[in-house]
C-alpha cells in the first residue's frame, strides 16, 4: 500500500522506517527540509535511494499534499507536532481525498476522545502513557527497560 | 448577548472592546502570557489566560452558554478547530471565524466552518474593485447557490459594443441585470443597446465568467 506520513519527527520518521522496511510505498511530508536527516540516521543509503519519497511543504497546503501523493494514498498518518494541524489535515484526507485509512496523533486526551467519537481514528500517546503508568503504579504490570 | 472571543490580537482585542461598549458580556481568551497581561490591564475580568483550543479552557470560559463564538487567532488550524468544536460539540449556533491565509478558505468550507472572514481576501476584493483587471469586478459571490454577480466594462472594439442586449449572444445561465451609463443606471430590456464605455452588471452561473467576459473585451486586434 501507499502510505503518506505528514510530520517527520520521532513518531513520523519511525513509522516511515517500518513501513518502508515492510515493503510499502512511503511518502513523507514535512515543513522542514532538514527533517529528512531523521529518516537517514544510522542508514548507509539515503532515504530516497532506498525508495522513500520526501516532500518539503506545509501540511495545510493542498499543493504540498498533492505533491506528496495524497491522491494515491491508501493510508494517511497525521503526526506533526500540532494537535490542531493533525486534526484538520486528517479530516481533509478523509473528506476531500477519501483516503481509506486515516490515523491521527493527538497529544491532548480531551480532543483525541471527542474527535474519536466523531469517527476519526485518533491515537493519544498521553492517554496511553497515563494508563500504562497507572497500571505500573498499581503493580498490575511490570516491565523491564522501556515499555510502550 | 454573551460573546466568547478566542485570540486577543488586534482583531480580538478591539472586537472585545467594541462589544463591551455595546453592553454585551464578553470573554476573550489569550494563550500568550505577555499579551494576556497587556489586555487584562484594560479588559480585567473579561480576559482569560489559556489555550483556547483546549476544551477545558473553552468550558471554563462558559462556551456552553455562549450566544456567539469568534475564533480570531493567528493560526487557521486553531480557528477551524475552535469553530468546529464550538458548533458541533457545544452546540453554539453562531460562530464566526477568521481565515488568515486565503488559501486555507477551502479547508474552512470543507469542514463546515462559516461564516469565515478573510481580511486579505476582503482587501484583495477592494483592490480588484479599485483596479479592475480587464474591467471585471466581482460584486457578489453566492457559492452555495452557484451564482455570481459581476460588473464589466464594455470595451471599445468589443463584440458587445453597439449591440442590443438580446443580440449579445450570451450563454444560457447569464443575464444582464443593469447597465450603468453617465453616472446613472437602468434595468435593460432585450432591445436596450449596450455602448462602449458602459458598465454592465450580470448575474451568471459559476464557470461562465470567461465566456461572458470575452464578449465585452476588446477584440479589435490592435496588438500592443
Amino acid at each position: 500500500m501507499f502510505v503518506l506520513i505528514v510530520g517527520c519527527g520521532r513518531v513520523g520518521s519511525a513509522i516511515a522506517h517500518s513501513m518502508l522496511a515492510e515493503g510499502h510505498e512511503v511518502s513523507v511530508l514535512d515543513e522542514d527540509a532538514e527533517a529528512i536527516a531523521l529518516l537517514e540516521r544510522g542508514q548507509t543509503a539515503g532515504w530516497e535511494e532506498r525508495g522513500g519519497r520526501f516532500t518539503e511543504g506545509t501540511a495545510l497546503e493542498i499543493d504540498a499534499l498533492l505533491a506528496a501523493g495524497i491522491e494515491q494514498a491508501d493510508a494517511f498518518v497525521a503526526s506533526t507536532d500540532g494537535d490542531n494541524t493533525n486534526l484538520v489535515i486528517a479530516q481533509i484526507a478523509k473528506r476531500r481525498f477519501e483516503v481509506e485509512r486515516v490515523v491521527v496523533r493527538v497529544l491532548d486526551p480531551a480532543r483525541a476522545r471527542w474527535y474519536a467519537e466523531q469517527g476519526l481514528q485518533t491515537v493519544c500517546p498521553t492517554q496511553t502513557a497515563i494508563e500504562l503508568l497507572e497500571a505500573a503504579v498499581r503493580g498490575q504490570i511490570r516491565f523491564e527497560g522501556v515499555s510502550g | 448577548m454573551y460573546v466568547l472571543i478566542v485570540g486577543a490580537g488586534k482583531v480580538g482585542w478591539n472586537l472585545a472592546r467594541e462589544l463591551i461598549n455595546k453592553s454585551h458580556e464578553v470573554t476573550v481568551i489569550e494563550s500568550d502570557q505577555s499579551r494576556y497581561a497587556v489586555v487584562e490591564q484594560e479588559l480585567e475580568h473579561s480576559a482569560q489566560y489559556g489555550d483556547g483550543s483546549e476544551l477545558w479552557v473553552l468550558e471554563r470560559a462558559g462556551i456552553e452558554r455562549a450566544d456567539l463564538v469568534v475564533a480570531v487567532t493567528g493560526d487557521d488550524e486553531d480557528n477551524i478547530l475552535i469553530s468546529q468544536v464550538a458548533r458541533e460539540k457545544y452546540g453554539v449556533v453562531r460562530v464566526v471565524a477568521r481565515c488568515n491565509n486565503p488559501r486555507n478558505l477551502q479547508h474552512f468550507e470543507l469542514l463546515g466552518v462559516k461564516p469565515v472572514i478573510s481580511a486579505t481576501d476582503l482587501i484583495l476584493r477592494l483592490i480588484e474593485h479599485e483596479v479592475p483587471k480587464y474591467g471585471l469586478v466581482h460584486l457578489l459571490d453566492l457559492p452555495e447557490e452557484r451564482l455570481e454577480i459581476i460588473e464589466l466594462e464594455v470595451a471599445h472594439g468589443s463584440e458587445a459594443a453597439g449591440q442590443a442586449v438580446k443580440s449579445l449572444g450570451l450563454p444560457d445561465g447569464s443575464l444582464v441585470i443593469s447597465i450603468l451609463r453617465d453616472g446613472g443606471g437602468f434595468v435593460p430590456t432585450g432591445d436596450s443597446v449596450v455602448e462602449a464605455g458602459d458598465e454592465v452588471l450580470l448575474v451568471l452561473d459559476v464557470g461562465l465568467e470567461t465566456s461572458v467576459t470575452e464578449r465585452f473585451a476588446d477584440h479589435s486586434g490592435a496588438a500592443i
